[in-house]
C-alpha cells in the first residue's frame, strides 16, 4: 500500500515537471520533454498499478507487442511526413 | 497470496487460469492501445504538416482544465489500485470505499471535461456549429480532433465507471482474494488513464508558451 502511495507522489511529481517545463523557453525540445514525461508516467502505471513486475513473461510480452506496434505505426508516419519535402512535393 | 477461487473448465492449475485471466485483459487492452494510437498518428501529421498553426491552435485549450484533469485521474488510478490491494488482503470495507473515491474522482474529471466543453461552445471553438469560427484550418482540423479523441477517451471513462460500479456494488467482488473482477476493472482503468496522459501533452502543452 505505501508502495502505491509512493508511486502516486511520483506521478504527481512528473505531472509538476511537466508543467514547469512547458512554460521553459525549450525550443525544439519542448514535445521531446513533454512525451518523454507521460512515456514515464505510463511506464509507472503499467510497472506497479498494473502489476506488470509481478506479471509472468507471456502479459509482458503482450503489453510490450502493443508498444512495439504503435511505434512501428508512428514512426512510419513520421518517415513519410518528414521527408516529403525532400523530393519537393 | 492464497488463491481461493474455484476452477473453470478447461484450467486445471489456478495460476494457469489466472494467467489466461490476466493475458485476455492485457490483449484486449493492447487492441484499445491501438485504436487510439491511430488517432495520435493522425494529430502527429497535423503537427509535422502544420507545427505553428498546431501550436497556436492548442494554445486556445485551458492548460489548467487539463492539468487537473490529469491530477485527478491519476489520483482515481491509484484509488483502483488500493482497491486491488484491499481486496486481496482481505479488506472488502476499504476495497469498497477506495472503488467508491475512485469513481467520485471520475465523475469530477467527466464536470470538468463538461465544462471545458461548454467554454469551448461559446469560445466558437466547436466544429460544425453556427457559431465556429477558427483562425486556420489547421485550427479546425486540431479542434476536430480534440474533441474525436476526449469524446473517445471520455466514453472508455464511462465504460469505467461502469466496471467500477459494478465492481463496488458487488459483495462477491469485493471479498474474492484473488480479486478477478476488481483487477480487471482496474487494469482497464489504468488504461483510460495512460491514454489520458498522452493526449494531455498532445492536446494542452503545446500551446503553452
Amino acid at each position: 500500500m505505501i508502495r502505491l502511495v509512493l508511486v502516486s507522489a511520483a506521478l504527481m511529481l512528473l505531472l509538476a515537471v511537466t508543467v514547469v517545463a512547458a512554460h521553459l523557453p525549450l525550443g525544439p525540445a519542448k514535445p521531446w520533454i513533454a512525451y518523454g514525461i507521460a512515456f514515464a508516467k505510463a511506464t509507472l502505471i503499467l510497472w506497479f498499478f498494473m502489476e506488470m513486475r509481478s506479471e509472468g513473461a507471456t502479459a509482458r510480452l503482450a503489453m510490450v507487442a502493443a508498444g512495439v506496434w504503435l511505434l512501428m505505426m508512428l514512426t512510419l508516419t513520421a518517415a513519410d511526413y518528414l521527408t516529403r519535402s525532400w523530393i519537393g512535393g | 497470496m492464497p488463491e481461493q477461487r474455484a476452477l473453470h473448465e478447461p484450467f486445471h492449475q489456478p495460476a494457469r487460469q489466472r494467467e489466461a485471466d490476466r493475458l485476455g485483459m492485457i490483449v484486449f487492452l493492447a487492441s484499445e492501445a491501438m485504436l487510439f494510437g491511430g488517432l495520435f498518428a493522425a494529430a502527429m501529421a497535423l503537427r509535422l504538416l502544420h507545427p505553428v498553426e498546431y501550436v497556436a491552435a492548442s494554445g486556445h485549450l485551458k492548460l489548467w482544465l487539463g492539468t487537473a484533469n490529469t491530477a485527478i485521474l491519476l489520483t482515481s488510478s491509484l484509488m483502483a489500485a488500493v482497491a486491488v490491494e484491499a481486496a486481496r488482503s482481505g479488506s472488502p470495507r476499504l476495497a469498497g470505499w477506495s472503488l467508491g473515491s475512485a469513481i467520485i474522482l471520475a465523475l469530477l474529471f467527466l464536470g470538468i471535461k463538461g465544462y471545458e466543453y461548454l467554454g469551448e461552445y461559446r469560445e466558437g471553438l466547436v466544429p460544425g456549429l453556427a457559431n465556429a469560427h477558427f483562425g486556420t484550418r489547421t485550427q479546425q482540423l486540431f479542434m476536430n480532433f480534440y474533441f474525436v479523441s476526449t469524446g473517445l477517451h471520455g466514453v472508455h471513462v464511462m465504460v469505467g465507471i461502469g466496471l467500477l460500479g459494478v465492481s463496488a456494488l458487488s459483495r462477491a467482488a469485493r471479498e474474492d482474494r484473488a480479486a478477478v473482477l476488481i483487477g480487471n476493472a482496474a487494469l482497464y482503468w489504468h488504461l483510460v488513464d495512460i491514454i489520458w496522459l498522452f493526449l494531455y501533452p498532445t492536446l494542452y502543452l503545446p500551446g503553452v508558451s
